[in-house]
């Protein structure tokens, strides 16, 4: 399409050109708030942070923040232990989510509005709350370990808290709606005809599953996906109840750093590299999914 | 696959098949055969049963109870993917996140054919819908007509000995529409396989079917030729149902239908049985009043001309008889009708020939 000079000449062109012009800057105005609150709570910030990242104890500008961190074995643990977590979360999430949500996909229209608000009342407590009450359950003399040990299931209590297993879990918890929602958003859209024709074709039931519902149901997935292990790269109440500081995150270190030490340059550069790696597996998913979509086509026919 | 093995097409025996949803009859004891390699279309209202009834044929709905065979197989109560038969949708069921060709694979692909062989079949199918090359296409990038194309394809690349259509031209425009049902009817020559399609559109009905059964109220009501179910139809439902129709008592005098006082010459004396008289438009025909003599090989009936309307290759008369009944009246538009064109508010005769004379039993449904 070759771009086209806009016709200035005719009746009211100028005058309509002038209202389009008018229409267009109305719009923009409605955004103008939200534009100025990410301007203010976002953009600045993040570049102070940015800055503060740049200068050394001794307050002389340099890059020691960021090579110390590549020098420093303890730093490199911290990140991969922060990518660990939110990798296996994810995994729990996807293993728990992905049958509930198929489930609850499949059940009359009533009866999956209320097993949706079942997923979503945990929104109503607080993550605080929510966290230690999983505290409660999980450890030594709490309930897992009480009725297990009276059932006969296991002699010496099992440590499911202050450790991995008790960050996952809780992690997995909080973390699973931001799964599930988009998941059975997707897979509500997936049209039942297509398993009809795929049974029709010769397709028993696992296979009508995993060579057509699965593929997809594969956008609400990695959506769903990204969006628990984005919010795991920088969560940071449950890991620290519950992981009982053994599982050190990077959010955790970044508050010892600031709250212990003082040392806020440190502390920026943590930030600024976990924004940036978040960034990238932001970057990844996204070509990820377009790739998908390319694949999938829509879903419309 | 079937133990019947080189027939091409099956026979399909349908008895007393019950679908209840509450107290709704959505099939009500349905016996019905169709032969082998016959093109048989379920023709009905919405909400008549004929999807349904399809449904049960492909095996996505269970029935109540019944018997549902083809061949000598009784299947009712097997899974829809081991009945071998090919569907086409009504919104096509194309999978939309895999291409053309991997579509049309994908019952060889589950019948473990050979790749080699599945790439050689699906270019054949795609031939015989006449969409060579399209393979690599995405299915979003298809027309209206390819999807439909494509959705056959796949539905016959299996060489399923039963093919079930429901509606599947509905989403097309007119003259698509018309082309595919020509298409369709070839190519159930070509492959002769036993077809039973379903639609809501009597003219489609009429043009591809080897026989039409008519079925309302999870009822069969009339299983015919087209011909027959136009012509001769056996209740006031299937009269007024395909076609325009007008139906009008009759009384009987000395054995003898009369309408209006005017006894009827019916040719076919099984036509001359029930008490409804079938007033088609296009049948009837404006007797011209100064060639008085014609009107002697017809059964006349005189009204008032109430309006006139031109439809280009016809045009409309709507005439008030004199017993107060409306009837419409068209006529062909040429050079012999359109020179005898009445005026409005004048008297006028119509005939009806003696063969085209048909009276129906009011027994049954009267909308």
């Amino acid at each position: 399409m070759n771009s086209q000079k806009p016709i200035t000449a005719g009746i009211n062109a100028e005058g309509l050109r002038r209202d389009r012009i008018r229409e267009k800057l109305t719009l923009f105005g409605l955004s103008v708030p939200a534009l100025i609150l990410v301007l203010v709570i976002i953009v600045v910030p993040v570049g102070w942070l940015f800055w503060l990242s740049l200068f050394n104890d001794e307050g002389a500008l340099s890059l020691s923040n960021y090579t110390r961190m590549l020098d420093s074995k303890s730093y490199t643990r911290i990140f991969r232990t922060t990518f660990e977590v939110s990798f296996f979360t994810t995994l729990i999430c996807v293993l728990i989510g992905y049958p509930l949500a198929y489930f609850l996909v499949q059940l009359p229209k009533r009866w999956a509005a209320l097993g949706m608000v079942t997923v979503l009342l945990p929104f109503w407590t607080s993550l605080l709350v929510r966290t230690y009450a999983w505290l409660v359950v999980l450890q030594r003399k709490g309930l897992v370990n009480q009725w297990g040990m009276d059932l006969g299931w296991w002699d010496e209590p099992i440590r499911l808290v202050h450790n991995l297993n008790g960050t996952l879990i809780g992690m997995a918890h909080i973390m699973l709606p931001f799964l599930v929602l988009p998941l059975f958003g997707s897979m509500k859209a997936i049209d039942y005809d297509y398993m009809k024709a795929a049974s029709n074709l010769g397709a028993n039931p696992v296979k009508a599953f995993w060579y057509v519902f699965f593929p997809l149901s594969l956008p609400g997935l990695f959506a769903g996906m990204i969006v628990v292990f984005v919010l795991c790269l920088g969560f940071f109440i449950t890991p620290a109840v519950l992981g009982g500081g053994k599982v050190i995150m990077v959010s955790m270190k970044i508050e010892t750093l600031i709250d212990l030490f003082f040392n806020f340059g440190t502390a920026s550069a943590l930030g600024v590299v976990l924004l940036v790696l978040t960034l990238a597996v932001l970057f990844l998913a996204h070509k990820l999914l377009q790739l998908d979509r390319v694949l999938g086509g829509g879903q419309n026919t | 696959m079937t133990d019947t093995g080189s027939a091409r097409a099956l026979p399909i025996h349908i008895r007393s098949v019950t679908k209840t949803y509450g107290s709704i009859f959505a099939l009500d004891n349905v016996d019905l055969d169709v032969r082998s390699g016959e093109f048989l279309t379920l023709l009905g209202p919405s909400g008549s049963g004929k999807t349904t009834l399809l449904m049960v044929l492909a095996g996505f709905t269970r029935p109540d109870y019944g018997s549902l065979k083809f061949g000598a197989q009784e299947i009712i109560r097997m899974p829809p993917h081991l009945r071998e038969v090919g569907m086409v949708f009504q919104n096509y069921a194309l999978f939309p996140h895999m291409n053309v060709a991997d579509n049309i694979g994908f019952p060889l692909k589950l019948r473990g054919v050979a790749k080699d062989q599945i790439a050689q079949r699906v270019e054949d199918a795609l031939a015989t819908v006449q969409l060579d090359g399209y393979g690599d296409r995405q299915i979003t990038q298809l027309s209206g007509g390819q999807k439909q194309r494509v959705a056959l394809a796949r539905a016959i690349v299996f060489e399923p000995q039963i093919l079930l259509m429901d509606e599947p031209l509905s989403a097309l425009d007119k003259k698509l529409r018309e082309h595919m049902q020509i298409e369709l009817r070839h190519l159930h020559e070509k492959l002769g396989m036993t077809t039973v399609y379903v639609t809501h559109d009597q003219r489609e009905a009429l043009t591809m079917s080897d026989r039409v059964a008519v079925i309302n109220y999870g009822k069969l009501i009339q299983l015919d030729e087209p011909r027959r179910i136009y012509d001769q139809p056996t209740n006031s439902f299937v009269a007024n149902f395909i076609g325009e129709s007008t139906l009008v008592p009759v009384e009987r005098r000395d054995g003898k239908a009369c309408y209006n006082g005017t006894p009827l010459e019916i040719t076919d004396p099984e036509m001359a049985k029930g008490d409804l008289l079938m007033l088609r438009p296009e049948r009837l025909i404006i007797l011209n009043p100064e060639t008085g003599s014609s009107s002697a090989s017809y059964n006349c009936f005189k009204g008032r001309v109430d309006e006139i309307v031109y439809q280009g290759e016809s045009f409309i008369t709507w005439v008030t008889l004199n017993d107060g009944t409306k009837i419409t009246v068209r006529s062909i538009s040429q050079q012999q009708t359109l020179s005898a064109v009445p005026d409005r508010g004048c008297e006028i005769m119509l005939g009806l020939h003696p063969d085209e004379t048909v009276l129906i039993a009011s027994d049954g449904d009267n909308t």
